[in-house]
């Protein structure tokens, strides 16, 4: 089979893993439904020829399940009412992003076809690289060198992400054991 | 063109997930399915039929051998690893809202003060 119906199939099955998870009532079940759908996004990478992005990819997978799952699975969880109001928001929604898609359409009949990309800056990296960097993995290459910058502001709203993370949870656990010694 | 189609559908059922439901934790898990939409896409784009990985082996005759389009994948790498401190950020806040509040329905949740 070629490489386009793999990769329909996989991504009609990540199709199916979206609504489950966003539709499930259970949260387990909802938080491993979006894990299906990360694994098919690895999987499309390996088929694509990613191999860097598909490790990346499995790892943040498995990391941001288990972080949600330790998260979320303590905490006693009601499951939201249905109001009216929430049925009819959800019923302008659905139409308007249906009017979306199908207003799209034009737009990606207007850009190349799969299988044959622009490749302007590209074969500029693809030609230079060797004799440029000495980088045998080009996506490295790019990464660490021509985009060095764009790397280094990547490594600050990282940093600046996990600091914001940690400050959060630091913050709550300060004012309770501040709370326990006045009491 | 169905493949983007589809990545695009995939791409607007998380934006259904952010505006429609009421639940912190299905809110997070729509932003996880819309960055995944927008990573596959840009990884759609970069394809070229019958490419290998651009990765050079020593050794190997690599003329005549066609490699796919580096540079999304450059920034799709860049992309993901964002994503994960982004997605940390937003569950920590969940767990903040969720031991003031002692709920994680977005309209029972009034006072956003102090």
């Amino acid at each position: 089979m070629p490489v386009e119906t793999w990769l329909i199939f996989i991504v009609g099955f990540m199709l199916i893993g979206s609504i489950a998870a966003l539709e499930m009532k259970d949260l387990l079940s909802a938080i491993i439904a979006v894990g299906i759908v990360g694994l098919g996004v690895s999987m499309a990478f390996l088929l694509l020829q990613a191999p860097d992005l598909a490790i990346v990819q499995f790892l943040f997978e498995i990391f941001s399940v288990v972080i949600i799952v330790r998260a979320f699975l303590k905490k006693d969880y009601h499951s939201e009412g249905e109001g009216q109001r929430n049925r009819l928001l959800g019923g302008i929604t659905v139409l308007t992003l249906i009017a979306v898609f199908l207003l799209s359409i034009r737009l990606f009949k207007a850009l190349p076809p799969f299988g044959k990309p622009l490749m302007t800056t590209a074969r500029y990296y693809l030609e230079n690289c060797a004799s440029q960097t000495h980088a045998a993995n080009i996506v490295s290459s790019i990464v660490l060198d021509y985009r060095g910058y764009d790397t280094l502001g990547e490594v600050t709203v990282l940093f600046t992400a996990i600091l914001g993370a940690l400050t959060i949870i630091r913050l709550k656990s300060k004012r309770k054991t501040e709370g326990e010694g006045q009491s | 063109m169905t493949l983007y189609l589809m990545c695009f559908a995939l791409l607007l059922i998380g934006i259904y997930g952010i505006i429609v439901k009421r639940d912190l934790v299905k809110i997070i898990i729509a932003s996880g399915i819309m960055g995944y939409a927008s990573n596959l896409l840009l990884i759609l784009f970069a394809y070229r039929k019958g490419g290998i990985y651009p990765i050079l082996e020593k050794g190997k005759d690599m003329t005549g051998r066609v490699m796919v389009d580096p540079l999304p994948q450059a920034l799709v790498l860049t992309s993901i690893v964002i994503e994960l401190g982004i997605t940390a950020m937003l569950i920590a806040l969940a767990i903040r809202i969720f031991e003031k509040y002692k709920t994680f329905d977005i309209t029972k949740i009034r006072r956003l003060k102090g």
